[in-house]
């Protein structure tokens, strides 16, 4: 999971640290990753939580709420999960500098709930060790006690109490009730004596000095429970020789990704249309109502648009953090990044940038956000950098409307040729990524030694609430911040697209006359050599609000009184008669390689900090975008004259 | 592939995780890390590779080999060749199951 966590880790996007329950004493739990921290901390929060980020880093900060049974309400922390106290990823420092009182805006948690996996003690305990030693308050909390009493396994926790010298209860993260002893330990007074004052540098020299001594500690206490001879989890390592075999297991990934993708896409086509049916009657009704003039205008072709068109996407997007929530929660998704590591290995990247690039075929944005779980800052911006080259949903009504306009209809041996276009417009955007992928490696991952240290956890069951815990803090994310940016755009773009307005006696489309109308009219120039026309030129402007705008925006330029989805219908024998076959051509090779996403760019600052990185995007994206089009037209051109 | 060199006695060889055979069970003698790697010893230490513990080569990836799947006590691990190659294995204690 310490791969899945990634695509959870994109919280609020804001730099600045939000205290959502204010005052009351703060409870911290720390624990392994995969030790059932995350369940144990919704099992005690439920649905009072709030996901945010730490100050200056893109690492989710998860705080909820708890009320012990006598009353009193403490603030919960749920602090990223560590295999140590010497951090090896952004993730990690967290851990560490919350628990020194280092970390920027946070305080130093009153209290430490250790969070110890029952199936694995020795590798919990070493942390309990540790942070035992900072001098705070401490707990610790066996969780997944049910698994490991399933497995024959009984812990004796108060003579685990007593080697430990630190008060123990049973939990279990993943059943309704299995924290009330937890609870009601919090309501001991005595717990919460003051932290003693913590002397960083006594506590780094003691803690180098004692983690030799700790294993052997350990070594101890699980001598001393009858707890040293424990056998691994049989059942796992079953389905692990089938899930990791050198043949099957690739085999089975692949129908699994196919498996998600055809429900991303039929299972959310009903749902779309009757997103998309449902603002364009919105659009009419409130039309209605109105007086004809620019804030009609502006509310209906501006907002509601806007707003329709973030709202669109949202099947697609909920479908796809399902099954990979799914995944992340029954401990496959390691297992995919092993399977695909040596691939991604090739350019220089580790397969924890697969599930990144397996959310941008669906929309690039929440793709960026996952690639918080990229350790290494370089796999993550190369992650980052790539991800519009997967072709995302948007492009598709794009491809459709061209592939219907001049692709014939006709079969190649088993195949429509147009399926085969559209197959072959995927893998170009996958080999440009590769590419680019390959390039930078060769660029940037100089001397650099990269790591892949992952676990694989056992398999679980997923378990629904923690599902739907996760797939609605992702929506409400996404919406929020995704859903303002992309609403903002094309506030924007309807700005440039309707003013100035056509003057009196005007007999063409009004957008001709506009700034959009303008700035297309020059971008023709630019675009002449790749084959452009300037209707095409002025559609790209309002198309960089979302790529699919560009349909409806050549409907406008061509004068089309369709609307809605009769634009594309309308449009098709239009074009197929007006452009080249170069023409055409030469448009799709663009949409491949195209920065035609302004969004896409925006959540790119955010997640990098700064300009840099979506100015570079931007510019690599078009260079490579006219360069792949130039050759389309210029052979097609060639080939043409034949 | 050193499946050769499986269980050698010879305390001269020293045998390392990564050219261990399929499923079959070591224990850790010691954790070191190649020149330019220093951090690669400590971080394989909080995984749990420390002297004594129990190991195994749990399946490989293809192609080349790369990367390993491993079992350390209780925990399972995917690891670059290169990292499980930090790991130096001597044969299980006797007695031992």
């Amino acid at each position: 999971m310490c791969l899945g966590r990634s695509a959870a880790n994109w919280g609020n996007l804001k730099e600045s640290v939000i205290h959502f329950h204010r005052g009351g004493p703060l409870l911290a739990l720390v624990g392994n990753p995969n030790c059932g921290k995350t369940a144990l901390f919704n099992l005690l929060t439920g649905s009072r939580q709030k996901v945010a980020n730490y100050a200056g880093v893109t690492v989710e900060r998860k705080e909820g709420k708890l009320t012990t049974p006598t009353g009193k309400a403490l603030r919960v922390l749920d602090l990223p999960g560590t295999y140590s106290l010497s951090p090896r990823s952004p993730d990690e420092r967290v851990t560490h500098d919350v628990l020194y009182g280092r970390a920027a805006g946070e305080k130093r948690p009153d209290l430490v709930v250790c969070v110890v996996d029952a199936t694995n003690l020795r590798r919990s305990l070493r942390l309990v060790l540790s942070v035992k030693r900072l001098g705070l308050p401490c707990v610790v909390a066996v969780n997944m006690q049910d698994l490991a009493a399933a497995r024959g396994l009984n812990i004796d926790t108060a003579a685990l109490a007593r080697e430990l010298g630190l008060p123990v209860v049973a939990t279990v993260g993943t059943r309704g009730g299995g924290d009330a002893d937890l609870r009601a330990l919090l309501d001991d007074a005595s717990l919460w004596r003051r932290a003693l004052p913590l002397r960083a540098a006594d506590v780094d020299a003691a803690d180098a000095s004692a983690s030799h001594g700790d294993h052997d500690t350990v070594q101890r206490i699980l001598k001393q429970l009858g707890l040293n001879d424990l056998v691994p989890h049989l059942v796992s390592d079953r389905i692990d020789r089938f899930v990791l075999h050198p043949v099957f297991g690739p085999a089975l990934l692949a129908i699994i990704l196919f498996l998600i993708f055809q429900a991303v896409f039929s299972w959310s086509v009903a749902p779309m249309d009757a997103i998309k049916a449902a603002s364009a009657w919105l659009g009419t009704a409130v039309g209605n109502f109105l007086p004809d003039g620019w804030p009609k205008s502006l509310l209906i072709d501006g907002v509601m648009a806007g707003a329709g068109g973030v709202v669109v996407f949202l099947p697609q997007i909920i479908i796809l953090f399902f099954f990979i929530l799914l995944l992340e929660e029954s401990g496959y998704l390691p297992r995919a990044a092993f399977l695909l590591d040596r691939i991604m290995g090739g350019v220089g990247l580790s397969g924890r940038s697969f599930i990144p690039l397996l959310s941008s075929f669906a929309c690039a944005i929440p793709g960026i956000m996952a690639t918080r779980s990229i350790a290494n800052p370089r796999d993550r911006l190369v992650t980052i950098m790539i991800a519009p080259l997967m072709t995302c949903s948007a492009r598709l009504p794009v491809y459709a409307l061209l592939i219907g306009a001049f692709i014939p209809r006709r079969d190649v041996g088993w195949f429509a040729l147009q399926g085969l276009v559209l197959f072959g417009l995927y893998v170009v955007g996958i080999a440009g990524s590769l590419a680019v992928a390959w390039v930078l490696k060769r660029l940037t991952a100089h001397g650099q030694v990269r790591t892949l240290m992952m676990e694989l956890p056992n398999y679980h069951l997923p378990n629904i609430r923690n599902i739907a815990i996760g797939l609605w803090q992702r929506v409400a994310i996404f919406m929020k911040r995704v859903g303002g940016v992309i609403l903002v755009l094309t506030v924007v773009l309807w700005f440039l697209a309707s003013f100035p307005g056509a003057p009196d006696g005007a007999t063409r489309p009004a957008i001709e006359y506009s700034f959009a109308g303008t700035l297309g009219k020059a971008l023709a120039v630019v675009f002449e050599p790749i084959g452009f026309n300037w209707q095409i030129s002025i559609a790209l402007v309002p198309g960089l609000a979302a790529r699919e705008v560009a349909v409806s925006s050549l409907g406008t330029v061509y004068a089309l009184s369709a609307t809605g989805a009769n634009t594309a219908q309308a449009l098709s024998p239009l074009i197929a008669q007006n452009w080249s076959l170069a023409t055409a051509l030469s448009l799709l090779a663009w949409y491949i390689f195209a920065p035609q996403c302004l969004s896409t760019l925006a959540t790119v600052k955010r997640e990098t900090g700064g300009w840099k990185m979506p100015l570079l995007m931007a510019g690599y994206l078009f260079g490579l975008a006219y360069a792949a089009s130039f050759v389309t037209y210029r052979v097609a051109l060639a080939l043409a004259s034949f | 592939m050193a499946s050769n060199q499986r269980g050698s006695p010879d305390q001269s060889i020293r045998l390392n995780l990564a050219q261990t055979a399929l499923y079959a069970a070591y224990q850790v003698s010691e954790v070191t890390a190649p020149p330019g790697t220093s951090v690669w010893k400590s971080q394989l230490e909080d995984l749990g590779f420390l002297p004594g513990e129990r190991v195994a080569v749990m399946a490989r990836g293809l192609p080349g080999n790369d990367p390993l799947v491993v079992r350390v006590g209780l925990s399972t691990f995917a690891l670059r060749a290169a990292e499980a190659a930090c790991v130096l294995v001597g044969p299980l204690p006797t007695g031992a199951t």
